[in-house]
């Protein structure tokens, strides 16, 4: 009668439809599905948000409307006014992040934000266009941004690889920073209601435990409801900081 | 109902709403600042605690793979420990005393809005 407990198999990649293509395995998996219902959904609501364009908004033109706002503040508060070109990229980001975190706290869902691959892949675009960012509106004048100011030329040997270094280590802390949230939340979830069957199925009054893992369980919902909106923010203000070292290096 | 007739009542609103935010006063006026809430708090805690430890996890990665390369096995990871950890500690610096992921220890500049990345305290009254 022993239940196995695998609170990690809900990371597990499927393939749903198998594609190989010489040699490499691009199957459509439930990652990618969970992803394109992510992206539909967070354009319907921009969309029909959008539609009405009424003086007073309806609810879903609230929604589309403040999602908008919060993201402009966003950009100006941190990056400045030349961050508005910028803002189709950062709304992008923001929507995906925060509407894939969301989905998937849906039981039967799949948390793409949960794979190191999905969160290194948006990290490494991010580092990667700041960089060119950076280089295109200073030329190599952007190379002084490792050199710190008014320091002896000896302790620049030191200094410059630790400036260095710690440029290099942001997507690695940006991508590390979503997938850990949100696989430790998901596995906290799961490990919580894997004792709830046990317990059910134990003799007796011990049968009346089984609420406790269940309503801890009820609480980290909201908790993870709450890590999946402030993850989500997290990723796109540092992108935010880090696109506005790129844009006013001097 | 015309457009013109909806405009006045919303524009008189729109005054009240403004002088109500002025005064500080019911729900839309800005709260008196008691720092940031538990749950930003708890963020900037992680992000923290990150910046330290994943600096050190990444040099020294870096440091294995130079040693691998040039087989100049421990130097480079002895050398890249340290980095790592002055790395870390900088940016742990940078991320507390708001100057943000600047690298580089220079304020910001005059064009440049002030960080508000220290305490991700944003007041999201506007």
């Amino acid at each position: 009668m022993a239940i196995e407990l695998h609170p990690l198999d809900q990371f597990k990649i499927e393939p749903l439809i198998p594609i190989h293509i010489g040699g490499i395995d691009a199957s459509f998996t439930n990652s990618a599905l969970l992803m394109c219902i992510t992206v539909a959904v967070a354009s319907l609501i921009v969309i029909w948000g959008s539609r009405g364009r009424a003086l007073v908004p309806s609810r879903w033109q609230s929604l589309a409307e403040i999602s908008y706002e919060f993201i402009a503040g966003m950009i100006d508060d941190n990056v400045g006014h030349e961050g508005r070109d910028y803002f189709p990229f950062i709304f992008t980001l923001f929507m995906f992040i925060f509407f894939g975190n969301l989905l998937g706290l849906i039981p039967y869902g799949y948390t793409f934000t949960g794979q190191i691959v999905v969160t290194f892949a948006m990290a490494a675009v991010v580092f990667i266009g700041v960089t060119i960012i950076g280089i295109a509106r200073h030329g190599w004048h952007f190379l002084s941004f490792f050199v710190p100011h008014g320091v002896p030329v000896a302790l620049l040997l030191l200094l410059v690889p630790i400036e260095l270094l710690s440029y290099i280590i942001r997507p690695f802390t940006l991508s590390i920073r979503l997938f850990a949230n949100m696989m430790a939340g998901h596995t906290m979830l799961a490990i919580f209601a894997g004792f709830v069957a046990p317990l059910l199925l134990a003799a007796g009054a011990i049968k009346a435990f089984a609420v406790v893992p269940l309503g801890v369980d009820i609480l980290l919902i909201f908790l993870e409801l709450l890590v999946a909106a402030l993850q989500a923010y997290v990723f796109t203000i540092l992108t935010c900081l880090y696109l506005r070292d790129a844009i006013h290096l001097h | 109902m015309n457009e013109r007739e909806k405009n006045d009542p919303l524009r008189e609103f729109g005054e009240r709403l403004d002088k109500a935010r002025a005064a500080g006063q019911g729900p839309l006026g800005k709260a008196p600042d008691d720092g940031p809430s538990t749950s930003t708090a708890l963020a900037f805690g992680w992000r923290v605690g990150l910046e330290l430890v994943g600096a050190i996890v990444i040099a020294e990665l870096i440091g294995w793979a130079i040693d691998k390369w040039l087989g100049t096995r421990p130097w480079g990871m002895v050398v890249f420990f340290f980095l790592g950890i002055a790395a870390g500690m900088l940016n742990v610096y940078r991320a507390v005393t708001g100057l943000g992921g600047a690298v580089g220890f220079r304020q910001p500049q005059a064009g440049a809005p002030p960080s508000k990345g220290a305490g991700w305290d944003d007041d999201e009254d506007d």
